[in-house]
């Protein structure tokens, strides 16, 4: 469990080195993330390892762990909104048009170019 | 010490504001049980709402609160790349439609930024909303990250991707149903996509392969959203 803590903590502290010294727009913590991705990978090659045994290592358990109160941890961010109730207060139609109208403007964008693309390609395995 | 200089002090230390931040959330958490977790009764925006009348009602700024509450807002980083695992894990799933997501995954995620974005600007939202909305269909821990990188407030932010959660999770099923689409992992995917985690707690609900693709999308939206928003936002902006 520590192990596992200790490999997100080092790549987070990897990710934010990366994109603070190449100044790079995208935040540390996903740099970190794409880093972890690509290290998996590698290390697949190099001793295979199945999705279970992904599941029980400690890198496994320590995500687990953290993702399982992910709700929680966008708490503190959140309250910060108060700073902001009166901006909200004056402001509020244009966010809340925006975002109805791009919620649904990216659900069927994104269902239809999947349902396209999978045509054109000629799909396997139809759902 | 009386109970109002006791008041005093306790108003000021982490422990404090840490402990209420965990109590408002099991409080908000119990009430979305007890609704039978429907995505309008939202835990967490209910705990931000518990949490800032609390702030309200005892004076307290938002400084001292988040003296407390920074120590769980520090796993949000190790969080994010935990992210990592999962999507790691569903990586089969990539190679078998590739192209298809790949298509909905670049156009869903530029379509998600642009649209929010040109929206509130055609309405007159100020430049601090038009950065804290443009990554909204992003899971929170990538779209706050992104916000603050971006020089934005995070908390708008925060607010704007969990009500953009409880929209998608609200509108995926009757919208799809009407358009009859019955493919279940197009419908996941865009539902992961436009909606993170709580459209993909949705989508979980309807169909475990629309869960999965669900999933899938959020976490590759996760690298591809933060990549897209620097490139397109000067220009969205103008």
């Amino acid at each position: 469990m520590i192990r596992g803590f200790f490999i997100l903590l080092a790549f987070e502290l990897v990710g934010e080195v990366v994109a603070r010294g190449l100044a790079l727009p995208a935040p540390g913590p996903v740099i970190g993330l794409a880093l972890l991705v690509v290290a998996l990978s590698f290390y697949q090659r190099r001793r295979p390892f199945d999705e279970e045994a992904l599941a029980a290592s400690d890198l496994g358990q320590a995500a687990r762990g953290l993702l399982a109160i992910l709700p929680l941890l966008f708490v503190p961010a959140g309250v910060g909104v108060v700073q902001y109730l009166s901006l909200l207060r004056e402001q509020a139609l244009a966010p809340a048009v925006a975002l109805v109208v791009s919620t649904v403007a990216t659900l069927l964008a994104t269902v239809g170019v999947f349902l396209l693309v999978k045509r054109l390609t000629g799909a396997k395995g139809e759902a | 010490m009386t109970p109002f200089h006791l008041w005093v002090y306790l108003q000021t230390t982490p422990l404090f504001w840490l402990t209420a931040t965990l109590a408002a959330f099991l409080a908000a958490d119990a009430l979305a049980k007890a609704a039978g977790r429907r995505p309008i009764v939202n835990h967490v925006l209910i705990a931000i709402a518990l949490l800032g009348g609390l702030l309200k009602l005892s004076g307290t700024d938002y400084q001292t609160y988040f003296n407390g509450a920074q120590f769980v807002h520090f796993l949000l980083g190790p969080a994010t790349v935990a992210l990592g695992v999962p999507i790691y894990a569903n990586f089969a799933l990539v190679r078998r439609d590739f192209w298809p997501l790949a298509a909905a995954l670049l156009v869903g995620a530029v379509v998600a930024v642009a649209s929010a974005v040109l929206v509130a600007r055609a309405l007159g939202a100020p430049r601090a909303v038009l950065i804290a909305i443009a990554p909204k269909s992003v899971t929170a821990a990538v779209a706050i990250a992104v916000t603050e990188a971006l020089g934005g407030a995070p908390p708008l932010t925060a607010v704007l991707v969990i009500a953009t959660g409880i929209l998608g999770a609200i509108i995926v099923t009757p919208l799809r149903d009407a358009l009859g689409v019955t493919d279940y992992a197009a419908r996941g995917f865009a539902a992961g996509l436009a909606s993170h985690g709580i459209g993909t707690a949705r989508a979980f609900a309807v169909d475990p392969v629309a869960g999965v693709f669900a999933g899938l999308a959020m976490g590759l939206n996760a690298i591809v959203t933060p990549a897209v928003i620097p490139a397109l936002l000067p220009w969205l902006i103008g």
